[in-house]
């Protein structure tokens, strides 16, 4: 966004600070993770399978809890402040479009009438203002991760973790979600951290990227994207999209020689 | 098709291809026979009982080199159907009864086997200590415990209600219990995220996600309840307590009244057909918005 501070200048929302989970004895999925998040970031977590990185977005969702180190929240963490778009859309197939975006809030004690107007702003947000009343069965894949999108976003959260949210979208679905991602996020003003294996997505995306490698899971590279946005299609195409994938390519190469 | 795409428009001048006409002809064809078909083969089953029994001089019997049979060891369609309207007041009767211990018998095991579903569903602990002798009280043969219950019950009716309640209520736990555990685990971590109460999970959540498991144990339930029934009535209701359909059935054995044990044995099968229609359109009008089971799907 023109808007956005310099990314230096921004506050911080969320320290993880040598963050480490190890499941069971001798499985350790995520060793030493230092991140800070600060507001108004797009972070990526890059990454072969393996590296922990949805383990990382689970610590911070809450699921489960840091065997080592711990997380810091700035200020309080309340439950409306978190939203999740997870790899499937995960919609309750007995509700309509408009009853699953309501969840969040209904869960809240919101009831339907009350919110109705949060509800309808955020299928609009995600351009499925017509579908309010359809049923998640009748909507193409696209359209289902809007909906979960849309309900990420209703409570108006601080920080969206999305895990591989686009990863079994076809190419041209995932590069339009993607340009109305970044459309959506100016428009809320939220924090995104974004899991992806996909270098081309993240560099798109994010102002950075967090590259992870495997066994045990662990971040060994932090990259800048910096440029401004919004970007548009035309930021694919060029010869700075084109620098950014290579150096994330070549650092995601380098996680994946190091678990070898 | 999804709401998505529109309709492909079709040229003007185009018309349907012969590939599509024979299609279209084969469907229309499947739908008259799917309603025909069962009708005449019943038509065709009455008709050889009829004349195999009656062995009025005719070709089947002729060919069978077979005399015609006694009508007091197989009465023919036509003695039967004599019965089903000379009686027809008394096997209502002995209908309502059938009915009422059956109706009865999956009412309470949908109150009993859904109830400790839930309950198994909120108390892992729950479940362990009773499950195994739910199972027990369903690998038990009801015709074995029939008798015990008819010492402890005096009340044949009460007696019956029991035995068929055990047969119905298992297929309706075991179902309910499978539907609640079987929730997406993405959702159950959202809801999670968003801290939901135990109540709120279960009713949003889980109960809606068991519903098709539910109506699938039901289905079954509603038709174990109807034999639970019958065996319950032959085994306490020994003639002279005026119990149901299958009572009937063994009074009039005991007269020789066969053409009448024949009408009965028709009524019950009307009865276990009426129940199992209702229970799957009861499935259908619940789950047509949404479940794939019941989604009508084009192409």
């Amino acid at each position: 966004m023109d808007g956005t501070p310099a990314l230096a200048g921004r506050a911080p929302l969320l320290t993880l600070q040598s963050v480490g989970k190890t499941f069971g004895r001798d499985v350790e999925a995520l060793r030493g993770m230092s991140l800070e998040i600060r507001e108004g970031d797009f972070i990526s977590l890059l990454g072969p399978s393996g590296c922990g990185k949805s383990t990382a977005l689970r610590l911070i969702a809450g699921l489960m809890h840091p065997t080592a180190g711990a997380l810091r929240w700035e200020g309080q963490r309340s439950d409306g402040a978190l939203g999740v778009v997870f790899q499937e859309p995960t919609l309750m197939p007995w509700a309509t479009v408009e009853d699953n975006v309501w969840l969040p809030l209904r869960l809240k004690g919101r009831g339907r009438g009350a919110v109705r107007d949060d509800v309808l702003a955020a299928l609009k947000l995600v351009g499925l203002e017509k579908f309010a009343r359809a049923y998640p069965r009748e909507l193409s894949g696209g359209m289902k991760m809007r909906v979960s999108i849309a309900r990420a976003m209703v409570t108006r959260p601080k920080l969206i973790l999305m895990d591989e949210p686009f990863a079994a979208l076809d190419e041209i679905t995932r590069f339009r979600l993607n340009n109305d991602l970044l459309e959506m996020k100016a428009k809320i003003g939220c924090t995104v951290v974004f899991v992806t294996h996909s270098v081309f997505e993240s560099v798109f995306l994010s102002d950075r990227i967090v590259v992870m490698a495997a066994r045990p899971g662990r971040v060994i590279h932090e990259l800048e994207v910096d440029t401004p946005y919004p970007r548009s299609e035309v930021f694919r195409t060029s010869a700075e999209y084109a620098a950014h994938c290579r150096a994330a390519s070549d650092a995601l190469s380098q996680a994946i020689e190091m678990a070898a | 098709m999804s709401l998505a795409e529109s309709p492909p428009q079709v040229a003007p001048g185009v018309g349907v291809d012969a590939e599509e006409r024979a299609r279209a002809r084969a469907k229309r064809l499947e739908m008259v026979a799917k309603w025909t078909l069962p009708p005449l083969v019943m038509a065709l089953v009455v008709l050889l009982w009829h004349l195999r029994v009656s062995c009025d001089p005719n070709l089947l019997c002729w060919l069978l080199g077979s005399e015609p049979v006694p009508h007091y060891i197989v009465p023919g369609p036509g003695r039967v159907a004599d019965v089903l309207v000379g009686d027809f007041g008394l096997l209502m009767q002995g209908m309502q009864v059938t009915a009422r211990i059956s109706l009865l018998a999956l009412f309470f095991a949908v109150i009993g086997g859904v109830g400790l579903a839930i309950l198994f569903s909120l108390s892992k602990w729950t479940e362990m200590s009773f499950f195994p002798y739910a199972v027990i009280l369903q690998v038990t043969p009801v015709v074995a415990i029939a008798p015990l219950i008819k010492i402890a019950v005096d009340d044949a009716f009460t007696a019956a209600l029991i035995a068929a309640w055990i047969v119905a209520f298992f297929p309706i736990l075991s179902n309910t219990t499978m539907g609640l555990k079987s929730v997406d685990h993405n959702l159950r971590d959202l809801y999670r995220i968003y801290g939901a109460t135990r109540w709120q999970r279960l009713r949003y959540l889980e109960i809606p996600s068991a519903l098709p498991y539910f109506l699938t144990g039901l289905r079954i339930g509603g038709t174990l309840s109807l034999i639970g029934a019958v065996v319950a009535e032959f085994v306490i209701g020994t003639s002279g307590t005026g119990l149901g359909l299958a009572s009937m059935i063994q009074e009039a054995g005991y007269r020789l009244n066969i053409p009448r044990m024949f009408a009965a044995l028709v009524i019950i099968a009307v009865l276990g057909i009426v129940i199992f229609a209702v229970l799957s359109f009861l499935s259908h009008l619940l789950l047509r918005k949404w479940h794939e089971s019941a989604v009508s799907r084009e192409t």
